[in-house]
């Protein structure tokens, strides 16, 4: 490479770097300075919107309906999906990319088309069953389904499951027992990534509980908006860098183990995990 | 022992240990195929039942023929253009920046840092977005307001952010890092030889990329701009809380349409929209998967 061409470009990689690198930590940077307004033009800076938000019922009882709406979720997800996957592997093999292509589905099914099929059924659940904002978590689940797949299938893959269960269940191991104390202590940080990717989603939803008529910690950010502008800029920051935290960890630590022998053929394959994931990637927070 | 000795014998072992084994194994799905049936297969059974009924249930076809009327004819042709436009800027943007990172260390802490950043940010959306931008260049934002003290007013003719072309604006907030997320694999699959290849046969910059390179990642580079056509006309959230009346794209109107508070709650007309809208994304991520499945022949 000649030396006026590696000039060139490290010219446009910098210029890159520093456009983009402004134009995606700007908004992020004008919020906090948003929610730190005071009231009037001239007013010193003051935390008074931060303030008023454990001051504020409404978004005190949304926070902690989405959280436990998040814990809900995740546990669900594991309890329902970690042992059919497992099992599919196990004794229906053939039935694995039936369950793949299931779990897939939600994802070429905007959010906004599935709430309405869904509306009938809420209003079935209101009636017979709760209306509580916690059976938000059945339509959750359905939201998390690609993404937990994915996270857990890659971690399936990762271990020799078949070898493992049998050799458990030949020193007398009940299945309970094997899911339990062979399989997930296996596939630990798997089940992290899962459940940090639903954790995100969850927190960021908006589309199923605004059409469900139920406040979730998105949905009351938007009515608070209406009355007061820094508080409610104030939460959605707090609930961002919280997501942020929860997707930086998930992206730096929860990695698939790579093989030493095959680092190449390995990398490839997680790049395209990664690529198809953000193929996959949140239609559920839009 | 002949070879159809073996299967006979294999054959009548197999059935019964695997009809004992069958039975019982056939429950640990259960499940997972009535939750999915329930809120996965039920909804969208509704959707094409109702999409194609009365209110009293008798066969129709009025629901599609009412998706001719002017107001949702405009709406899905404004949220073609959103989705068209913020495609197109999210693509080009994202695939500089793909270029980008691609010719630095590829195991440098910036390549790390940009790709989990993109990661992160191509999760964006929602409520949270919008806001982001209005506290940026909204008619208070912190930019906006730096700008018209610089003499710089980029609302000349009235404030934009909650229109269209704001829409566009910030769906590239997040159309960008899917971008590099996807398109950085075929990058990566080029190879330092092939520029080398070209110069010594005596191309330049030029040829290089119009006759090597291009044609190479035109596959990939369509692909994944449906991918992010797709992305963008399933958001609704965002809209939702920019726009707070009338329905400017279609995930708006079957919002309003769902809502009875307009006066005009039409769920059949909704069910066939939203019809509509899967339909456009299942056929634009089916051309995107084959698109990637060319470019997966090459890339290693």
């Amino acid at each position: 490479m000649t030396r006026s061409r590696r000039f060139k470009l490290q010219l446009f990689r910098i210029t890159i770097f520093i456009v983009l690198g402004a134009f995606f930590l700007v908004p992020i940077g004008a919020m906090l300075e948003f929610s730190t307004r005071g009231n009037a033009i001239n007013a010193p800076r003051n935390l008074d919107a931060w303030k008023n938000i454990v001051q504020t019922p409404e978004l005190v009882s949304a926070i902690t309906a989405s959280l436990e709406l998040a814990v809900i979720t995740c546990l669900a997800m594991l309890v329902l999906l970690l042992p059919t996957m497992v099992w599919v592997r196990l004794r229906f093999p053939q039935l694995n990319r039936a369950i793949e292509f299931i779990c897939l589905i939600p994802l070429t099914v905007p959010a906004i088309a599935l709430v309405v099929g869904m509306v009938p059924i809420y209003r079935w659940i209101n009636i017979n069953l709760s209306d509580s904002i916690l059976t938000l978590a059945f339509a959750y689940l359905i939201l998390v389904l690609p993404y937990s797949y994915r996270a857990l299938d890659a971690g399936l893959s990762a271990i020799d499951l078949k070898t493992l269960s049998e050799a458990a269940r030949s020193l007398g191991a009940r299945w309970g027992t094997v899911m339990l104390r062979v399989v997930v202590p296996n596939m630990s940080s798997a089940i992290v990534n899962a459940s940090l990717i639903s954790v995100a989603l969850v927190l960021g939803e908006f589309t199923f509980a605004n059409l469900l008529a139920y406040e979730n910690l998105q949905v009351a950010i938007n009515y608070v908006s209406l009355v007061d502008a820094g508080t409610s800029i104030a939460v959605a920051v707090a609930a961002l860098l919280f997501a942020f935290a929860l997707l930086m960890i998930l992206s730096f630590v929860g990695r698939p183990p790579v093989p030493v022998a095959k680092a190449e053929d390995a990398e490839f394959r997680v790049s395209q995990t990664v690529g198809l994931s953000g193929g996959l990637i949140g239609r559920a927070g839009r | 022992m002949t070879a159809a000795g073996s299967t006979a014998i294999a054959a009548a072992g197999r059935p019964i240990a695997g009809s004992r084994r069958l039975s019982l194994s056939w429950v640990g799905l259960v499940p997972f195929f009535i939750y999915t049936g329930l809120f996965l297969f039920l909804p969208t059974l509704i959707i094409v039942v109702g999409s194609l009924t009365t209110k009293d249930g008798a066969f129709t076809t009025a629901n599609f023929s009412g998706i001719a009327q002017s107001y949702l004819v405009k709406a899905f042709g404004a949220s073609i253009v959103i989705s068209a436009a913020s495609a197109a800027v999210g693509a080009v943007g994202g695939a500089l920046l793909a270029y980008a990172v691609a010719t630095g260390n590829p195991r440098g802490v910036l390549r790390r840092t940009v790709t989990s950043a993109s990661g992160v940010f191509a999760q964006f959306g929602g409520v949270t977005l919008a806001f982001a931008f209005i506290a940026t260049v909204g008619y208070t934002g912190v930019v906006y307001l730096f700008l018209k003290d610089h003499g710089i007013d980029f609302y000349p003719k009235g404030v934009w952010l909650y229109d269209l072309p704001g829409l566009i604006l910030i769906y590239t907030y997040f159309q960008i890092p899917l971008m590099l997320i996807v398109f950085l694999p075929a990058l990566d699959g080029i190879r330092p030889q092939w520029r080398e290849a070209t110069e010594s046969l005596g191309g330049g910059t030029w040829h290089y990329w119009r006759y090597v390179a291009g044609p190479l990642l035109a596959p990939s580079f369509l692909g994944c701009t449906l991918l992010l056509f797709a992305n963008s006309f399933s958001a609704y959230a965002t809209a939702a809380a920019l726009i707070t009346q009338g329905g400017v794209i279609v995930p708006l109107q079957i919002a309003n349409l769902l809502t009875s508070e307009t006066g005009r709650a039409a769920p059949g007309l909704a069910k066939a929209l939203a019809l509509a809208m899967i339909v456009v994304v299942l056929v634009v991520t089916t051309l995107y998967t084959l698109l990637q499945r060319r470019t997966s022949q090459w890339v290693r």
